[in-house]
């Protein structure tokens, strides 16, 4: 058995007596016998390194994920910089709490300091909060945002945000006791924004994602204007990578930015941990919910940053906090952070404009295979696409398979019967990746 | 000797046409103009920097903060115990499953879940666990909606309010808030537990439930459990627990054997991943079987061997995140289980009571003990007598800084003036226990004899106390060029 208590018996003796106590029993003399566990925890024996080691590494081979992915739908594999993993993983950052104490962690402090800044460079706001959950959890906070900026308790989200996060929401708005209402996509399949005009008036926003789950680019500058046409807001979902290349938010009228930031030095992970980040115009910035840390001076004029705007939170305003979060994805915005200062605005651009430029070359490949075709062959798109075709795509998502390939997304997985396809790709996937993919999909019947 | 220092920021340290990333040339066709101008921007305004500027900025910052290697954490309510290294290592061994794989190709990944499930049904004597939610709060409000679900399945619309101690956590009101609930508060007895008579006389037709942290945050198991449970059961209410302090009790009392409905695991506090400096944790949330057909979406199942996701829920409560849950904090929690065991978690937790008393015994005489009484893994305490002279609990906290110390949680719980909630952990030697007790009285010392001392502490550290006000008046929460 493995165990992390440093002190040995006699110590722990020798401590019992100086508390007055002959027997550790006695400890829990509080606890009525009745309650007690009278049996040992039915759990194996503890194990040491080795055995442990040996267990996961048996959980590990028993998944297949070596091989290359055309998969994305909300969690992307990028290419990760060496740095980043190595300096998130300092253990001064990662088995640190949240910075409560601000003299011992100034480091911590000004890390999200700099990343509310970096998001802020990346989606053209004004302030950031110090991360959510993930993107749908970002999805969710900004709906009750909206809701209390606008006093409104009807919100808008697009049919085409990622299934995960629409459910979220949906979660979120039924015990919130909120509307929340879904905008079909057009045949184009970016908003119907007839459908939009029609159910904006006296809801508090619109959250619209760019690019959608289909991969398809809105031009968020006009539905901003059909949004504050009628007093909403419009709340941008954003894939951060994708803003390497296309419009900010913050330039085409977005009151706010969220999105799932996985994207930005996360690996795949099955799913987590990701990275929820949030910003907003400056006048939001007391509606934002969680951790914001600020810039101010000690007494004799040093810079220093302490936790801010606090009067939010729920440590101090229990049940009429902004929100009830506390433990957020700190060292997930730490990883992010080192990715945009690794990758600067010249590699942020280069990985946005590889992946569309490699999405582009496998979406006119696979179009060309007999009986394959776009779902929307003149919407412009970022890195992923839907292909329809004759054959049952979940055959199609085996026979890819065999061939070694995570093929594309099949899309029953968002609407029961789409045989769709949901293709991905980024940087990480070579030419020749994409020709096997393309061989298999000519000759799989 | 100044320790005061400040270090640029990474946009000050910025210079044009610096670069450290590096991609291959692009190896396909180009596509002239993918998309249309008018979607398009210029690059986003980020710094440049050189691969090495960035590696000595994070190390720089890495520096000028404090973790549980750099020393003794006792942060009370957040279990700041020793992260084992190998934790950190295997989650690397999932890294690249693709969350939206088939069942198949994450057929391990599925497994680990399921073995780390059924270890907390264990520990903890609930019938299932959803490994979805996110953090501690995130399993509260998770919680929470399913016992609002649950009622209102059973059609009793009107149960919307929640009971809460006044010495609860306060995202307990938060999270109840969030899950629809009007929040009713009750005064805590003097001995700092559940007081029956408020309690018996809160219920009612309307009750929807009890959220109850036991050991509460006064660090005192509650006796009166089995009582607390017939009352609100009996007005048809539910129970929840708030697992944020489970570490006093595992091995030894569970809370689905308490009466307990619902309840929450910090699994970054209590299985020991770290903290991340404020995240990722990992909240998961364990049901008794009325309440399962709630849990949100999707479930964890078995047939014939294999692991899958069941999606088909039609009282789910829906979902509460993208995916399944902070995966890679599973996996370091699992390793955690695994390597101490049974045995090992029940050790764990009777040290860490017998760390927290031997620190309560040594600080009483000097230090106000606020219930002085055996107390469960961690001690409230408040500057007593020293307060005579000028002295409060955050410079006592500022005191300790200097000596090397994390202080504990300060000013919580809130129904305790000038508190100190102690929690040392198991994995702290009795070395540092004395260490840290020496401080204090070395402190209160000063306080009698020089209390301006105090006030001027932390005097080692990079900066001084900050101006929270200022910070708060006129927020600047990003840097700006022109600054």
């Amino acid at each position: 058995m493995r165990s992390y208590v440093p002190n040995t018996e006699p110590e722990r003796q020798a401590m019992l007596k100086e508390i007055g106590l002959s027997e550790t029993e006695e400890l829990f003399s509080d606890i009525p016998r009745n309650l007690r566990l009278s049996r040992p925890l039915d759990l194996d024996k503890g194990k040491s390194e080795i055995e442990v080691r040996r267990i996961f590494k048996a959980f590990a081979e028993n998944c297949e994920s070596s091989m290359p992915v055309f998969r994305g739908a909300g969690a992307y594999r990028h290419y990760i910089p060496s740095v980043v993993p190595k300096l998130s993983m300092h253990s001064a950052f990662y088995t640190a709490y949240t910075p409560y104490q601000p003299e011992m962690s100034q480091g911590m402090l000004q890390a999200i300091f700099e990343y509310q800044t970096l998001i802020c460079q990346l989606t053209g706001m004004d302030a950031s909060n110090a991360s959510v959950y993930d993107g749908a959890t970002a999805a969710a906070e900004s709906m009750l945002m909206a809701r209390d900026i606008k006093r409104r308790r009807k919100i808008l989200y697009s049919a085409g945000l990622h299934p995960d996060v629409q459910e979220t929401l949906k979660t979120y708005a039924r015990f919130a006791g909120m509307q929340a209402v879904s905008v079909p996509l057009f045949k184009d399949g970016l908003t119907d924004r007839e459908a939009l005009v029609k159910e904006l008036k006296d809801s508090a926003g619109f959250i619209l994602p760019v690019p959608n789950f289909y991969g398809l680019i809105e031009n968020q500058a006009e539905i901003a204007d059909l949004v504050h046409e009628q007093d909403g807001l419009l709340i941008s979902y954003l894939n951060p990578i994708s803003l390497g290349l296309l419009k900010r938010p913050g330039d085409s009228g977005a009151d706010i930015a969220i999105g799932e930031g996985q994207p930005l030095g996360m690996p795949l992970s099955y799913g987590g941990p990701y990275l929820g980040f949030m910003a907003c115009k400056a006048k939001f910035t007391r509606n934002l919910p969680g951790r914001i840390s600020g810039e101010t001076t000690d007494a004799d004029g040093n810079r220093a940053y302490v936790l801010t705007l606090q009067a939010r939170e729920q440590h101090i305003r229990r049940d009429k906090a902004a929100s009830n979060i506390c433990s957020n994805q700190m060292l997930c915005a730490i990883t992010a952070s080192i990715y945009l200062a690794v990758m600067g605005p010249g590699g942020l651009r280069e990985a946005a404009v590889q992946s569309t430029q490699k999405a582009h070359y496998l979406a006119e490949k696979i179009s060309s295979v007999k009986g394959m075709r776009l779902r929307y062959p003149n919407t412009p798109f970022f890195n992923e696409f839907v292909v329809d075709s004759d054959r049952d795509a979940k055959k199609i998502d085996k026979l890819v398979k065999d061939r070694g390939l995570i093929g594309g997304l099949p899309l029953s997985y968002a609407n029961k019967g789409d045989n769709g396809i949901l293709y991905c790709v980024t940087e990480m996937n070579s030419k020749s990746e994409m020709d096997t993919l393309i061989s298999a999909l000519e000759v799989s019947k | 000797m100044n320790s005061r220092s400040t270090i640029p920021l990474l946009f000050e340290r910025s210079r044009k046409g610096r670069k450290a990333f590096d991609l291959p040339p692009i190896d396909v066709p180009k596509t002239e103009h993918p998309i249309p101008a008018g979607l398009t921007g210029g690059e986003p305004p980020l710094p440049e920097l050189s691969e090495v500027e960035v590696v000595r900025h994070y190390t720089a910052l890495a520096r000028r903060n404090f973790g549980v290697d750099d020393g003794f954490y006792p942060l009370g309510s957040c279990t700041m115990k020793y992260n084992p290294k190998i934790n950190e290592e295997m989650p690397s061994l999932f890294e690249d499953i693709h969350p939206l794989c088939d069942f198949e190709t994450a057929q391990g990944a599925l497994d680990m879940m399921l073995g780390l499930e059924k270890a907390l049904c264990e520990i903890t004597g609930m019938d299932k666990f959803t490994l979805q939610p996110a953090a501690g709060a995130h399993g509260e409000l998770t919680g929470l909606m399913m016992i609002k679900a649950y009622h209102e399945a059973n059609n009793q619309h009107e149960r919307n309010i929640m009971i809460v101690p006044d010495s609860a956590h306060g995202t307990n009101p938060a999270s109840a808030a969030m899950a629809g609930f009007k929040v009713l508060e009750i005064k805590s007895a003097p001995d700092g537990g559940v007081d029956l008579e408020a309690l018996k006389a809160a219920v009612n037709e309307k009750t929807a439930g009890l959220m109850l942290t036991n050991p509460s945050t006064l660090g005192l198991f509650e006796s009166n459990i089995k009582e607390i449970a017939q009352i609100v059961h009996g007005a048809g209410g539910l129970l929840y627990y708030d697992g944020a302090n489970l570490n006093a009790i595992m091995g030894i009392v569970r809370p689905g054997d308490m009466g307990f409905d619902v309840m929450h695991l910090n699994l970054h506090k209590t299985f020991s991943t770290p903290h991340g400096g404020g995240g990722p944790g990992a909240g998961p949330v364990g049901v008794k079987k009325g309440l399962m057909p709630y849990l949100p979406k999707p479930v964890l199942a078995e047939k014939d061997g294999k692991a899958f996701f069941d999606y088909e829920r039609t009282m789910s409560i829906g979902k509460v995140k993208s995916f399944y849950g902070n995966f890679d904090v599973l996996v370091k929690a699992y390793a955690y289980i695994l390597s101490l065991g049974g045995e090992g978690l029940r050790e764990a937790s009777e040290n860490a009571v017998l760390n927290a008393n031997y620190i309560q015994k040594k600080l009483s005489g000097t230090y106000h003990i606020e219930h002085d009484r055996l107390c469960m893994h961690e001690c409230v305490i408040t500057p007593g007598e020293l307060s005579k002279y000028g002295i409060h609990t955050l410079d006592i906290a500022k005191a300790l800084i200097d000596r090397g110390f994390h202080p504990p949680t300060i000013y919580f719980p809130l129904i305790v003036k000038e508190a100190m909630m102690i929690e040392p952990t198991e994995t702290e030697s009795r070395e540092t226990l004395d260490a840290f007790v020496d401080a204090m009285l070395e402190i209160a010392e000063i306080a009698k004899a020089d209390p301006e001392a105090l006030h001027a502490a932390p005097v080692t550290t990079p900066v001084g106390r900050p101006d929270d006000v200022a910070a708060a008046r006129k927020p600047v929460v990003r840097w700006e060029e022109n600054e």
